[in-house]
């Protein structure tokens, strides 16, 4: 089927102010439909096409819907062990100390498997960035309750909904790398409305600028949807988001460097 | 006074129909097609062409990158 094109006089070359960056590929995404995945994912690409260092750029693909992000990623990239993308980003970076190398990781695998590991790469403060996407669930594999669920929140490990007394409080990951000494800027971004997309956009950008500082580690966590696990319509959990996972996922910067 | 005037052109086939990209638009321009495209997805389209600005806004919303922008100046 045919692109239908209205407005000819307007749709030429010499017009044209956005297409989709070159940096993705024309693979079509494998997310649902509205998930935020996707727009995650171009703007990475779009600050690494911006920055102009698509040949100095190494990016990690966890476990969990986006592990095909190299699929998708015209850059240079490995996939970690569930979790494990930020000790391999660490060995990455030891070895290619004048590369941008970044992480890209889900709630299951960053708070749940990879505690240990997003934790110590904070901690020893590894010039690196990490985008994490957290959806408050593991969408992956049919949305079982992660570390980040919302309290009273249902999942399919969480039927009657999450039990903060037997199951605990949802893990806030991002407040608590900031606490650590190794982390050099820490903020919360969304990507569901044309405002958030460009406040998360800059904010991407800044953590992977900051890795020429060479003064630690940059986490910028995108609260998410997802639809699928969540059961909803795409439009039905961007609402949602807002309602329920702002108020314990504030947005905004949360550690921010002194000028 | 110059206005502008803009459009968009929707990659249909790789559209999920996920209407993300409708309540982004400041001018009520896009709707989902009564159509199907070849994976079964109702498709955005321009609905109310002649409102569009091409302020870019449905673009970086789109979660599947399927919508190119074109803006111009006309007297
Ligand atoms: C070692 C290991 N344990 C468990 C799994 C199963 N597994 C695959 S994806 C996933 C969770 C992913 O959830 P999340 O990181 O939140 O990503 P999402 O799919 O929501 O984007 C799990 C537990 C696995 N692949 N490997
Ligand atoms: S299951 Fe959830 S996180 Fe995975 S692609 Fe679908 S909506 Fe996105
Ligand atoms: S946001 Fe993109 S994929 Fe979703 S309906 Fe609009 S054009 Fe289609
Ligand atoms: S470019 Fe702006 S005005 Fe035109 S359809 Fe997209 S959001 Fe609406």
């Amino acid at each position: 089927m045919a692109e239908k094109i209205i407005n000819k006089d307007i749709v030429k070359e010499e017009n044209l102010v956005y297409k989709k960056t070159d940096l993705l590929t024309d693979k079509p995404l494998s997310y649902c439909p509205g998930c935020g995945h996707g727009t995650a994912h171009r703007l990475v690409m779009e600050v690494v096409e911006e920055l102009n260092v698509q040949e100095e750029t190494i990016g990690i693909a966890p476990v969990g819907c986006s592990v095909l992000a190299y699929e998708f990623m015209d850059i240079d990239m490995q996939q970690a062990a569930h979790g494990r993308a930020p000790a391999l980003a660490t060995a990455i970076k030891r070895l290619y100390p004048e590369k941008y190398v970044f992480t890209y990781q889900g709630d299951g695998d960053l708070a749940a498997i990879g505690t240990a590991e997003t934790i110590h790469a904070c901690n020893r403060g590894e010039n690196i960035t990490i985008i994490f996407v957290n959806n408050g669930i593991y969408g992956m594999t049919g949305g079982q309750m992660a570390p980040t669920t919302l309290p009273g929140m249902k999942s399919s490990t969480s039927p009657y909904g999450r039990d903060v007394q037997s199951m605990g409080a949802p893990m806030k990951m991002t407040e608590l790398v900031a606490q650590l000494p190794g982390t050099y800027f820490v903020t919360r971004q969304a990507v569901h409305t044309p405002s958030a997309v460009r406040k998360a956009k800059k904010a991407i950008k800044k953590a992977f600028e900051n890795q020429k500082l060479k003064k630690g580690l940059s986490f910028v966590e995108i609260v998410s949807n997802c639809n699928s696990g969540w059961k909803m319509t795409p439009l039905k959990s961007n609402e949602w988001m807002v309602d329920n996972m702002f108020p314990a996922y504030p947005l905004g910067d949360i550690k921010v460097p002194e000028e | 006074m110059a206005k502008v005037k803009g459009s968009i052109v929707v990659d249909i086939e790789k559209c999920k129909g996920c209407e993300v990209c409708i309540p982004a638009c400041p001018t009520d321009v896009i709707r989902l097609a009564e159509d199907v495209n070849g994976k079964g997805y109702h498709y955005a389209y321009m609905e109310n062409p002649d409102n569009c600005t091409g302020c870019v806004n449905c673009a970086i919303v789109c979660p599947d990158g399927v919508i190119t922008v074109y803006r111009k100046k006309v007297e």
